[in-house]
C-alpha cells in the first residue's frame, strides 16, 4: 500500500509577532516548522505502514526551502519526499493549491490513503485535504480521530464531530484528515535523522505534474486577498483586587449582565 | 510557463522603500536601488501594489477570458442550514441574521437551503428568521450528514439556480461539505469568516478572517468567480430575530438516485459522554488549565460551568496530562471558540491558546502569575489561585441567578 501524506512547512507561530511600527508581520529570524497538524498525519502515515507494510511518501507545495519539512518527515520515517516547487504556483489559494496537490498526487500514482493534518496554522481553513479529494474524485473522511480497520480494499474511521464522533466505512483509496487526538507523533531516531541528512527529494515543477497552467497560482485562484491588517488589540484589562471574598463579589457583578442574559 | 504573478517595474521604481516596509512577508528586499520581490515569501496579497506611489509593482490580473463569467446572471444570498437530528443549529440562524443584511444590500433574496429526512416542518422556522425562500433537499440518505449525497444535492442546486453568494457555518461539516462544493462548482471560498460586507462600487462579497492564528486579519474577495463562498465563525454573527408572521416561498428540490449516491456509509453515531454543551456553541465557556493542578479539581470548574449553563473548556496543558477530552480543547490544535464570556483559570495563555479563544466578546482570567501573558487579553484579570476563587465566584453568580 502508498500512504502519501500531504504536509505544508509553516512560521512558527510562537515567533510570529507584530512590528508595532509598521503593523505588519515580523518574519526575520521566524523558524520554520512542520505544520502542528501535519505531524499526526505522518506518525499516523508510519505507523500504517508499519503494520500493513508498504510505502509512505511525504508531499508538499511550497518554496525550495520547504524540502527541510520533508526531510524532517524522512527522520519521522517516512521513505522518501516530494517538493513540488514553481513560481507559476505564488498566489496560490486552497483552489489552486488542492489542484496542484491532486495533480501531484496522479503522479505518484497508485496512492492507496492520502492524509493530511485537518488544516494548516498559517491559514486555518482546513479546505485542500476536501478540496484534494473533490479534485482526485475520490471519497474523504476529515476529522479523523482513530482508523479503526484497514486492509487492502476499504476502511473504517472514526471522525470527530462537535458533539460526539460518528464511524465511516470508505473505500480505497481515500483522503482523511487527521486531528491531534488520533496519536502522539514521535521523535525522530537517530537513524531516521541520517537517513534524512542523506535523503534523495525529488522536485517536481507545474510541468512535470502536467498542470495547466490556468490553474496555477494567481490564475488558478478564485480568492484574492485585498487588504491585510493587524485586528485592533483589545482594551487594556481591569485588575481585581482584594481578599479572595471580595475579588469573587467584584467579579460577579461584573459579569452580571452576561450570565443572567445567558440564563435566560 | 506563465509569467511571475506580480513583478517590479524597473524603469518606474525610484527605490523609495515604501514597499519594504508595506509588505506583510518580509519578501520585498532591496537590490542595487531597486525593490526585488522574492516570490517565495510573497503571497500575492497586493499590499505593496496598494503602497507604491509610484505604479511601479504590477499584478498579473487574475482571471482568463474563458473563466469569465456574466456575474450578473448570479442572484440571491443563500443560506446552507445545518440540522442535527432535525433540528437546526443556532449557526444557522446567525448566518439567516447576516445574510439578511448581506441580501438587502444587493437587494436580492434570502435563501436557505434545507437537507434532511422529513425535515420539510422546518422550512417556516428559516422563513420566520429572515428567509424568502426555502429550498427543501428531503430524502431518507440526507437524514444526517454524508459528505458526498450532501456535496452533490448542493452543486446541482448551485447549477440550477446560480446563487451569487453561499455562507455556511465553519463548523466541522460546514468545512467538510463546502470545499469539496466550491471545487466542483469552480467557486472561490473563504474559510472561517469573522466579518462580512458588499463593496457598494464592486458588490463584491468582503470577506474579513482572521489568519496566523488571529495575527493578523486578511480581507478576501473572489472578483471574477460565482457563487462567492464564504463559512462563518460560530458566534460572531448575531442570530436573526424570529417574526412569526413572515411569508416565504418554500420549494422542493426533486432528487434523483445519482445525486444520493455515497461511497462512504456510517457506520455508528456515538454521542459523547457528558458533553452538555458543544464548546464552539456555548455562549459562556469556563475553562481550566494546568494551574487546576489535577483532574479531580475540575469538579470545580463543572460546578461553576452547571451554574452558568456554561460549557467546560480546558488548555492544552489540561489535556494532555488526561484530565478532560480532547474535544474540550481551545487554541491551536484544539477549537477555535468566540463565546460571549470565557472564564480561563489557571491557564497561563500560551500563543497556541489565546489563538483559539481571543475574540470572545469578554475574558475573565484568573491565575496565580501576574506575568501570565493571558492577562494581555483578559477583560477583567485576577491574581489568584482559581481553586480558591472559582468557588466563591460560583456561589456569587447563583446568588444573581437566584439559585
Amino acid at each position: 500500500m502508498h500512504f502519501v501524506v500531504c504536509i505544508k512547512q509553516v512560521p512558527d507561530t510562537h515567533d510570529v509577532k507584530i512590528n508595532p511600527e509598521t503593523n505588519t508581520l515580523m518574519r526575520e529570524g521566524v523558524e520554520s516548522i512542520i505544520n502542528p497538524f501535519d505531524m499526526y498525519a505522518i506518525e499516523e502515515a508510519v505507523r500504517l505502514r508499519e503494520r500493513l507494510g508498504g510505502t509512505v511518501t511525504a508531499l508538499t507545495m511550497g518554496p525550495p526551502q520547504a524540502e527541510s519539512a520533508l526531510r524532517e518527515a524522512v527522520a519521522m520515517g517516512v521513505d522518501k519526499g516530494i517538493l513540488v516547487s514553481d513560481r507559476a504556483f505564488a498566489g496560490s489559494d486552497t483552489w489552486a493549491t488542492s489542484y496542484t496537490l491532486a495533480k501531484a498526487i496522479e503522479k505518484i500514482g497508485d496512492a492507496t490513503v492520502i492524509l493530511f493534518g485537518k488544516q494548516a496554522s498559517d491559514g486555518d481553513t482546513a479546505q485542500v485535504g476536501p478540496g484534494v479529494a473533490t479534485h482526485l474524485d475520490l471519497p474523504q473522511i476529515t476529522y479523523v480521530r482513530k482508523i479503526e480497520e484497514i486492509n487492502e480494499n476499504h476502511i473504517v474511521a472514526e471522525r470527530l464531530l462537535e458533539g460526539g464522533f460518528e464511524a465511516i466505512e470508505s473505500p480505497l483509496p481515500c483522503v482523511l484528515t487527521v486531528v491531534k487526538e488520533i496519536n502522539e507523533p514521535r521523535l525522530p531516531s537517530l537513524k531516521g535523522k541520517m537517513a534524512a541528512r542523506k535523503a534523495e527529494i525529488t522536485t517536481w515543477g507545474g510541468d512535470a505534474i502536467g498542470a495547466d497552467p490556468d490553474k496555477l497560482g494567481l490564475n488558478g485562484s478564485p480568492t484574492k486577498v485585498v487588504k491585510i491588517f493587524t485586528p485592533p488589540p483589545r482594551e487594556g484589562g481591569e485588575m481585581i483586587e482584594g481578599d479572595p471574598d471580595e475579588i469573587a463579589r467584584k467579579l460577579a457583578e461584573k459579569i452580571k449582565d452576561i450570565i443572567i442574559e445567558a440564563a435566560s | 510557463m506563465a509569467t511571475d504573478p506580480i513583478r517590479v517595474i524597473e524603469e518606474m521604481c525610484v527605490g523609495c522603500k515604501q514597499c519594504v516596509s508595506a509588505c506583510p512577508f518580509g519578501a520585498i528586499e532591496m537590490q542595487e536601488r531597486l525593490a526585488c520581490i522574492d516570490l517565495n515569501k510573497c503571497t500575492v496579497c497586493g499590499a505593496c501594489v496598494e503602497t507604491c506611489k509610484f505604479d511601479a509593482i504590477e499584478m498579473q490580473e487574475q482571471s482568463n477570458q474563458a473563466d469569465v463569467v456574466d456575474l450578473a446572471a448570479f442572484k440571491g444570498v443563500w443560506v446552507l442550514a445545518e440540522q442535527f437530528d432535525g433540528q437546526v443549529e443556532s449557526i444557522t440562524y446567525e448566518l439567516l441574521g447576516e445574510g439578511r443584511k448581506l441580501a438587502d444590500a444587493l437587494n436580492m433574496e434570502l435563501c436557505a437551503v434545507l437537507l434532511g429526512s422529513n425535515i420539510g416542518g422546518k422550512a417556516q422556522e428559516l422563513i420566520s428568521r429572515g428567509a424568502d425562500k426555502v429550498y427543501v433537499a428531503d430524502a431518507p440518505e440526507l437524514d444526517y450528514f454524508s459528505d458526498e449525497p450532501y456535496a452533490q444535492v448542493i452543486i446541482k442546486m448551485i447549477k440550477d439556480y446560480s446563487p451569487n453568494i453561499v455562507l455556511c457555518g465553519a463548523t466541522t461539516v460546514g468545512r467538510s461539505l463546502v470545499s469539496r462544493v466550491a471545487v466542483s462548482v469552480n467557486a472561490g471560498l473563504t474559510a472561517d469568516c469573522t466579518g462580512l460586507d458588499i463593496d457598494p462600487e464592486t458588490g463584491n462579497l468582503l470577506q474579513t478572517r482572521p489568519a496566523f492564528g488571529g495575527n493578523i486579519m486578511a480581507t478576501i474577495v473572489s472578483p471574477h468567480h460565482r457563487p462567492q463562498m464564504a463559512t462563518v465563525r460560530h458566534k460572531v454573527m448575531k442570530e436573526a430575530p424570529v417574526d412569526e408572521t413572515r411569508e416565504g416561498e418554500v420549494v422542493n428540490v426533486a432528487l434523483t438516485p445519482d445525486l444520493l449516491a455515497s461511497r462512504t456509509k456510517r457506520l455508528r453515531y456515538v454521542p459523547e459522554e457528558g458533553a452538555t454543551v458543544n464548546i464552539t456553541e456555548a455562549n459562556i465557556l469556563v475553562s481550566g488549565g494546568r494551574g487546576i493542578q489535577k483532574p479531580e479539581n475540575f469538579d470545580v470548574i463543572a460546578e461553576l460551568a452547571k451554574v452558568l449553563k456554561a460549557g467546560i473548556g480546558a488548555s492544552r496543558a489540561a489535556v494532555d496530562s488526561d484530565w478532560i477530552p480532547y474535544s474540550h480543547q481551545v487554541g491551536q490544535t484544539g477549537k477555535t471558540v468566540c463565546p460571549k464570556l470565557y472564564i480561563a483559570c489557571g491557564i497561563s495563555g500560551q500563543i497556541q491558546h489565546l489563538a483559539g479563544m481571543s475574540s470572545a466578546e469578554t475574558i475573565v482570567a484568573i491565575n496565580r502569575d501576574p506575568d501570565a501573558p493571558i492577562f494581555s487579553v483578559a477583560t477583567y484579570g485576577v491574581v489568584g489561585d482559581a481553586l480558591e476563587i472559582v468557588p466563591k465566584l460560583t456561589a456569587e453568580c447563583k446568588k444573581i441567578l437566584g439559585k
